[in-house]
């Protein structure tokens, strides 16, 4: 979009003379729908994409230590919310390529959501443990939820918090991971009103399924996974896939799984087994194990496509630079790719022709159709992880 | 934090036969420095803080560090902290690595001006 200021410009000078402010002209708007952010994680940047045209248009830098940073867009579509490691939020506007807002917010942090309406960004923080909720516009704290426990020593302490989505009816839910529970925060409500429910043994990492109906946290501290009916509240957390390898030995986790994108296909779940070759397929009517599929390492990202025709999976170093394929209906592997060294993450386009690969070592996204399961474009970007579509501003959780 | 002083306590006796050993500690280490490098701010980076000021697992900037010697870093390495998400590298990584590391993170070489 910078490109496009230029022109501007000039055009700016040669109607010297007339003040009022210049709309563009019709050929240089543009809309963000096929827009997306990439994180550059050592360099503290991001590459606005466009992923009609496989371009970048922009780099915008000063965004702090993006280690597993991540994005959400406003509900225009025209901003990214980024969630740094280092406390930061950043609002980034995708059509001028800068920043907005930028507010340091906490010391540590692990992502974030914006709400329903698109009023609130809530972040996640691990120091101090708890969530802290913005207005979107301005990024002017609106609440500070701090996760009190009571720790083992019986003293008052403040939890990590993980897995922060926005739910239905306008509410936040996040999970406390040395505390086993599972908050939910209703922003109707001045001030919000918060909920605890006791979960699993650490969760880690958290998902709402599409409908915002199951809010279902992966656990660090023991096998299976919390979940929670937000249309039935009152139930509590009950606890699916308990015991799934029960009396196996566990293998060392060199990197904790991830649920966002989590793949839900033929009402079947596929999730990512902590510490095992496997990916693990659950009933969703009952949730009980239909399968556990073996793969090539310990998977990180398990993500459906928009169709929810093929499941792709990544993995945990040392085995991350190939990504594995599985058919959702047949539920075996059909294509192992090797995209590149330290996969990170990958992003389906809205409607699922491509996917974005990105590897963090090999500095580059290699593009593939989910068709042929060939390559159709590299770029490159500095030690590349997150990818994020602005399709995700219209889809609950994301 | 409680788990993670328990169950570093059974290394000690092990850490200082590996200190006391000369030969171990003063040896040049055989080990690709570039890629280790690369390694410890990524990989390490993705719990600890890409500038080593924490996450998921604490800090580990050379004021964090100070009541730990090199070699006891590197069996923190070795064997993992029970109890927590830190996972056992020494299918992963061999000793003169892992004593890198830990010489590394000691000094502070990798986290320098920021």
């Amino acid at each position: 979009m910078k490109r496009l200021l230029l022109p501007l410009a000039v055009a700016s000078t040669l109607l010297a003379g007339c003040q009022s402010m210049q709309a563009p002209a019709p050929d240089q708007l543009r809309g963000t729908g096929d827009l997306g952010l990439i994180i550059e994680r050592a360099t503290g940047s991001v590459l606005v994409v466009d992923h009609s045209e496989y371009e970048i248009l922009d780099r915008v830098e000063g965004l702090g230590d993006l280690s597993h940073a991540s994005v959400v867009y406003s509900r225009d579509a025209r901003y990214g919310y980024v969630f740094g490691r280092d406390g930061g939020l950043t609002k980034v506007d995708l059509l001028t390529g800068t920043i907005d807002e930028r507010v340091i917010q906490s010391g540590n942090s692990i992502g974030g959501a914006i709400s329903q309406d698109g009023e609130y960004v809530a972040v996640s923080n691990y120091e101090p443990g708890g969530v802290n909720v913005f207005d979107s516009d301005t990024l002017e704290t609106v609440a500070e939820i701090p996760a009190t426990y009571v720790n083992e020593e019986g003293k008052q302490d403040q939890s990590k918090t993980v897995g922060l989505v926005d739910a239905p009816g306008n509410r936040f839910v996040f999970s406390l991971f040395e505390a086993g529970e599972i908050w939910t925060v209703d922003m109707l409500t001045t001030p919000p009103d918060v909920s605890r429910h006791d979960a699993g043994e650490e969760p880690y990492d958290a998902l709402i399924t599409p409908d915002g109906r199951y809010y279902i946290a992966g656990l660090f501290g023991e096998d299976g996974l919390s979940m929670m009916d937000l249309w039935n509240p009152g139930q509590g957390v009950q606890t699916i896939l308990p015991d799934y390898g029960k009396g196996e030995q566990r293998l060392p986790v060199y990197k904790m799984p991830h649920l966002e994108g989590w793949a839900i296909a033929d009402g079947n779940a596929f999730v990512p087994a902590v510490g095992r070759h496997e990916v693990l397929v659950a009933d969703m009517a009952d949730w009980s194990m239909v399968e556990r599929i073996p793969v090539q390492g310990q998977p990180v990202f398990v993500m459906a496509s928009p169709d929810n025709r093929q499941i792709w999976v990544s993995f945990a170093h040392p085995k991350n630079n190939v990504v594995q394929v599985i058919d959702s209906q047949t539920r075996e592997i059909i294509r192992t790719l090797e995209p590149g060294k330290s996969v990170l993450h990958m992003e389906f386009t809205p409607r699922g022709e491509e996917v974005w690969v990105s590897s963090r070592d090999s500095d580059r996204i290699t593009v593939y159709s989910t068709r042929t399961l060939e390559e159709v474009a590299r770029l490159p970007a500095r030690k590349p992880s997150g990818i994020f579509f602005t399709n995700r501003a219209h889809a609950l959780g994301l | 934090m409680k788990a993670r002083c328990e169950s570093v306590g059974p290394l000690v006796g092990f850490v200082l036969a590996v200190w006391l050993a000369p030969a171990a500690s003063m040896a040049e280490l055989n080990v690709d420095e570039a890629e280790l490098e690369n390694f410890v701010i990524q990989d390490c980076g993705s719990c600890h803080g890409l500038t080593m000021r924490g996450g998921l697992g604490p800090p580990l900037r050379p004021e964090d560090l100070e009541q730990l010697p090199a070699e006891a870093i590197a069996a923190i390495i070795r064997e993992g902290v029970d109890g927590t998400a830190m996972p056992p590298w020494k299918a992963l990584l061999s000793d003169d690595e892992m004593l890198w590391i830990g010489r590394q993170l000691k000094s502070g070489a990798l986290v320098a001006d920021d």
